[in-house]
């Protein structure tokens, strides 16, 4: 994290924290729908971001955790976090282990495209067989119950801050790792694999590895949603989510932790608001997202770099 | 469990009330407020002209009682569904929670509607369904605030079980695609069939939305039931009519489907639907007074023709309308509220109905011929069908 | 006799991918783009023949003209939007014309509606050709079918055998060394893109009488042309013509042999093309 930032990620923190207490239900209801989102884009931006592996197909993990922890819950009494929860884990770094071993062979726009055509099969495995609801999707009757005391996840407040919790928990261990040899093996791999395998990296290691951490960690965010929402669909799986996840990034800034939740956030709140100014405001939406494109290089999160840069131009690369 | 949840939740809204001083409105909101009417409908993607027609219908029964429902003036509050289930949580919640809404109309879309009836359980929300058939919604998910003003999905394939039988058709060819309304319809279609002595050669689905039909009909060409029955409905229904018709089978094999197959497409199916015969609870010539004026009034509002969808979100107006009035315009007492919705009788453009205990109309199920460019009723195919509601232990309110 | 129709079911629909395709791996293959709004195109196609053989009367006029206002649309989408991506990572090329999807569809409910509709079949081509006592044929099918392969050669003439074929071969394998020959490569980019967006769009528009017109149609055959696309290898029409039948097959062969897989069916075959030739069957190393 450059220091520039760190005021920043304070007031944000200090901001969801203080957030329940001026908001309404449906809000506090909302924030709590970002922040799982922001989980699934800082688990893309290990990819895309960190790796340089673009996945179109990032959903599917998400999903395969939701629909794990809503098929190990469908008794009346609520399932224990502390079984479900790993168990969902388990089922997405399976499905992203399997996955990353066969689709880390090819690079580029093929890469894209396999681990497109993965999501797709996950997705028609829920949406064509009757294990868990077919098309129309499955209930989860209760939230999960994590044996805390004081914690009950049934009510939306508490949840808030479980989910909040986990974001900061997921922030930390993810700029934790991209300190570590490991992160700094996967970033030079993004910069230049070649060299890196010249230097005696086993970098289809590191890029599987990173491959299932990042799906264990969209698995979260999918368990976190599924609990949060009560209810699986297959469209969870579908690929203009994995296309949402990515717009999410490159919204708020790829490459850059802060900049993964900026986009979540930025995302959501500007559908939301477009919808209220006209029927048509899917127009308004593929508008923004050209002009974003064309206009924030860098994302969100570039405006700010931008600014410090004309203040004080530094000699360090873009790394954080 | 759900009660200590419930109580929760109760104490939870108490709580965040109280915070945000709106404990006062809320409670204050007599008779004389303006009802808060939450409209979930598709108004973008393929969808978006059933959300519309459902709309407008129930615009037009609005307008028609001097604008407004059982004496109350009207809010409406929209959101466009999308016909996202991922996204349909956070939109139902919009409405009751942020737009606190006294009410649900919605959806089009199954698996949106699943999403719409979790959150309406949840939350104890009065929900009227317009459009989307899945059985659960009255079956194994039916409650006490959930009501359907259109059709499960059994209903409108199981009388074609009969028809095709009476017409002498003993060995039928089965063909969807691979979800829940049509698997739902095939399963119904089936039950009515076999159970009076037909048989299935074959039951074939096809991925959802594919329309590559043709390994399909090379197949039926070669199976040579004496009939075959498909759910489709929109893009896919136009274009697997007008590939069996180019392909010969037409005047071959005889093609009956749920009236989905020749709704509001007549006009892009053109000779290709020309005579194929559907069940549903709607179709046109229907002759009865309410709706000869109902289809003048929307063609003249609308500058459309009414369609089955119109009438749906028409008579979820009357629905209300009725219910309402029964209680003279009360939000207060829920239970008196629903129990006077059961016993409604709407007096509805497809012919009057009634509620069943599971919340779902009792219906007649027509037979309906395609004559140019309407599906002409030429007979009731069911006389009062009710759902099985298979599931639903709601006993009544 | 039943095998025989279904090899010519899986033939005809793959050489109707191919047409679609063709143009998503030109613009793939030639100037390096990711083009999501492909689907887009084909939808584009398939409501302008909509629009123009009911405004002119027949499909025959509303061919050329839908040509000329869809090549007109690519040159224009290339100069405003699509020459700012060359240089920029694929990630930007695949949001930027997600963004277009999302406007197009919804200009398209603004503009035309959310109906269904359909095209008539010319009545020169109105036909059917029996061929057991159950089942037609109809001519227009094999007419498409024969469209599709005429185009095919066309393309490989004009590609291999033709000056502008060299020039964008030399485009695609080295823009710096082509530039320095003396060549435009900002024309050649525009006129393959406007080429990309023609092609999908005539595909459209040749296919609309059959398929019918509907919301949502550019969706589903996005994604089936990137699996041909990816399994033919990027850039390579030759792959793409051979990925189609493929597909083709699979999907046809799928549908009626192991109905429950058949949504998985096209995704496997990629997923086990790949697994052995990771840069698919004739793509570049």
């Amino acid at each position: 994290m450059k220091r520039s930032l760190l005021p920043w990620l304070v007031v944000a923190t200090v901001l969801l924290l203080l957030f329940p207490m001026a908001a309404e239900k449906f809000y506090l209801q909302l924030v709590t729908k970002i922040m799982i989102l922001a989980i699934f884009a800082l688990s893309l931006d290990l990819l895309v971001g960190y790796t340089g592996l673009v996945s179109l197909g990032h959903a599917a993990y998400f999903g395969i955790a939701a629909y794990t922890y809503a098929l190990a819950s469908q008794a009346a009494d609520p399932a224990n976090v502390w079984l479900t929860l790993p168990l969902a884990l388990a089922a997405s770094a399976a499905a992203a282990l399997l996955v990353g071993a066969l689709v880390l062979r090819t690079s580029g726009v093929y890469f894209i495209m396999v681990t497109l055509a993965f999501a797709q099969m996950a997705y028609y495995f829920f949406h064509d067989t009757r294990i868990a609801g077919g098309s129309d999707g499955i209930y989860i009757n209760t939230r999960p119950d994590a044996h805390l005391p004081g914690l009950d996840l049934a009510d939306d407040l508490h949840f808030y801050y479980f989910v909040l919790a986990l974001l900061a928990i997921v922030f930390a261990l993810l700029a934790v790792v991209l300190r570590s040899p490991f992160g700094r093996a996967l970033q030079g791999i993004k910069a230049n694999e070649h060299r890196m395998r010249a230097l005696g990296y086993a970098t289809l290691h590191y890029k599987l590895a990173a491959f299932v951490l990042a799906g264990t960690i969209a698995g979260l965010a999918g368990y976190l949603a599924a609990a949060k929402e009560g209810f699986v669909n297959p469209e969870m799986m579908a690929w203009h989510q994995s296309g949402a996840v990515l717009m999410m990034l490159i919204l708020g800034g790829m490459g850059t932790l802060f900049g993964a939740v900026l986009g979540a956030f930025s995302y959501v709140l500007l559908q939301e608001w477009f919808s209220t100014l006209t029927k048509h405001w899917q127009l308004l939406m593929g508008g923004f997202i050209v002009a974003a494109v064309l206009l924030l290089p860098h994302g969100l999160i570039g405006l700010h770099r931008l600014r410090i840069k004309s203040r004080a131009p530094r000699p360090e690369g873009d790394g954080d | 469990m759900t009660d200590r949840r419930q109580f929760i939740q109760q104490a939870g809204l108490l709580a965040a009330a109280a915070a945000t001083g709106s404990l006062m409105p809320s409670i204050a909101r007599a008779q004389t407020a303006k009802l808060r009417v939450g409209m979930m409908l598709p108004y973008t993607g393929t969808y978006a002209s059933l959300g519309t027609a459902i709309t407008q219908g129930f615009n037009l029964a609005v307008e028609e009682n001097g604008g407004m429902l059982g004496g109350r003036a009207i809010d409406f509050f929209t959101v466009d569904d999308e016909s996202e289930p991922s996204k349909a949580t956070d939109n139902a919640n919009k409405l009751v929670q942020r737009d606190k809404v006294d009410l649900l109309v919605g959806t089009v879309h199954s698996g949106v509607v699943m999403a719409m009836v979790k959150v309406a359980r949840d939350n104890g929300t009065l929900l009227i369904i317009p459009n989307a058939g899945a059985n659960a919604a009255t079956g194994g998910q039916c409650a006490p605030n959930i009501f359907r003003t259109s059709f499960s999905n059994w209903q409108p394939a199981h009388p074609m079980g009969k028809v095709m039988y009476e017409r002498g058709h003993r060995k039928a060819v089965t063909l969807t695609w691979k979800y829940g309304a049509g698997e739902e319809s095939i399963e119904s279609f089936k039950e009515g069939f076999t159970k009076l002595g037909g048989s299935i050669v074959k039951e074939m689905y096809l991925p959802f939305p594919n329309v590559e039909f043709q390994p399909f009909i090379t197949e039926i060409a070669s199976l040579k039931p004496d009939a075959v029955f498909v759910f489709f409905a929109g893009g896919g229904a136009v274009k697997f009519t007008k590939d069996y018709a180019a392909a010969g089978l037409k005047d071959k094999i005889p093609l009956y489907g749920s009236g989905f197959l020749t709704d509001g497409t007549l006009e892009a199916q053109g000779a290709s639907a020309q005579g194929l015969l559907t069940t549903l609870h709607y179709g046109d010539g229907i002759e009865n007074a309410k709706n000869k004026l109902f289809r003048y009034n929307y063609g003249k509002k609308y500058g459309v023709q009414a369609d089955v969808y119109a009438v749906q979100g028409y008579d979820a107006a009357l629905l209300l309308h009725g219910g309402l009035n029964a209680v003279k315009g009360s939000f207060g007492d829920r239970k008196a509220l629903y129990s006077a919705m059961e016993k409604v009788k709407i007096d509805s453009p497809r012919g009057p109905w009634t509620m069943s205990k599971a919340h779902n109309p009792i219906q007649d199920i027509y037979l309906r011929r395609v004559e140019g460019n309407a599906n002409q009723v030429i007979g009731v195919a069911w006389k009062a069908l009710e759902d099985p509601a298979r599931g639903c232990k709601m006993s009544a309110a | 006799m039943e095998w025989l129709i279904q090899i010519l079911n899986s033939v005809q629909y793959g050489l109707l991918l191919f047409l679609v395709a063709s143009g998503l791996t030109l613009i793939f293959g030639i100037m390096g783009v990711i083009n999501l709004a492909h689907g887009s195109f084909y939808m584009i196609g398939a409501y302008l023949a909509f629009t123009l053989s009911s405004l002119t009367g027949s499909l025959w006029l509303a061919l050329p003209l839908g040509i000329v206002l869809a090549a007109a649309l690519g040159l224009l989408l290339e100069w405003a939007l699509i020459s700012r991506l060359y240089r920029r990572d694929h990630l930007y090329q695949v949001l930027l014309t997600f963004g277009l999807i999302l406007i197009f569809e919804e200009l398209r409910s603004v503009l035309v509606g959310d109906d269904v509709h359909s095209v008539a079949i010319p009545a020169v081509l109105g036909a059917s050709l029996p061929l057991t006592e159950t089942l037609s044929y109809p001519v227009y099918r094999l007419f498409i079918s024969a469209v599709c392969l005429a185009l095919a050669g066309l393309m490989y003439v004009t590609i291999q055998k033709t000056r502008f074929g060299m020039m964008i071969r030399a485009a695609a394998s080295n823009p710096e060394m082509a530039t320095s020959l003396g060549l435009d490569i900002r024309w050649i980019h525009a006129l393959v893109f406007a080429a990309g967006v023609a092609l999908a769009a005539f595909a459209g528009m040749i296919a609309a009488p059959v398929s019918s017109v509907f919301p949502g149609m550019g969706n589903q055959v996005l994604i089936v042309c990137f699996v041909i696309v990816v399994i033919g290898g990027i850039g390579s029409l030759k792959g793409a013509l051979i990925a189609s039948l493929l597909i083709g097959f699979a999907d046809t062969f799928g549908k009626v042999l192991v109905p429950e897989f058949a949504s998985i069916a096209v995704y496997l075959l990629m997923a086990v093309v790949l697994l052995f030739r990771p840069r698919g069957l004739f793509g570049r190393a």
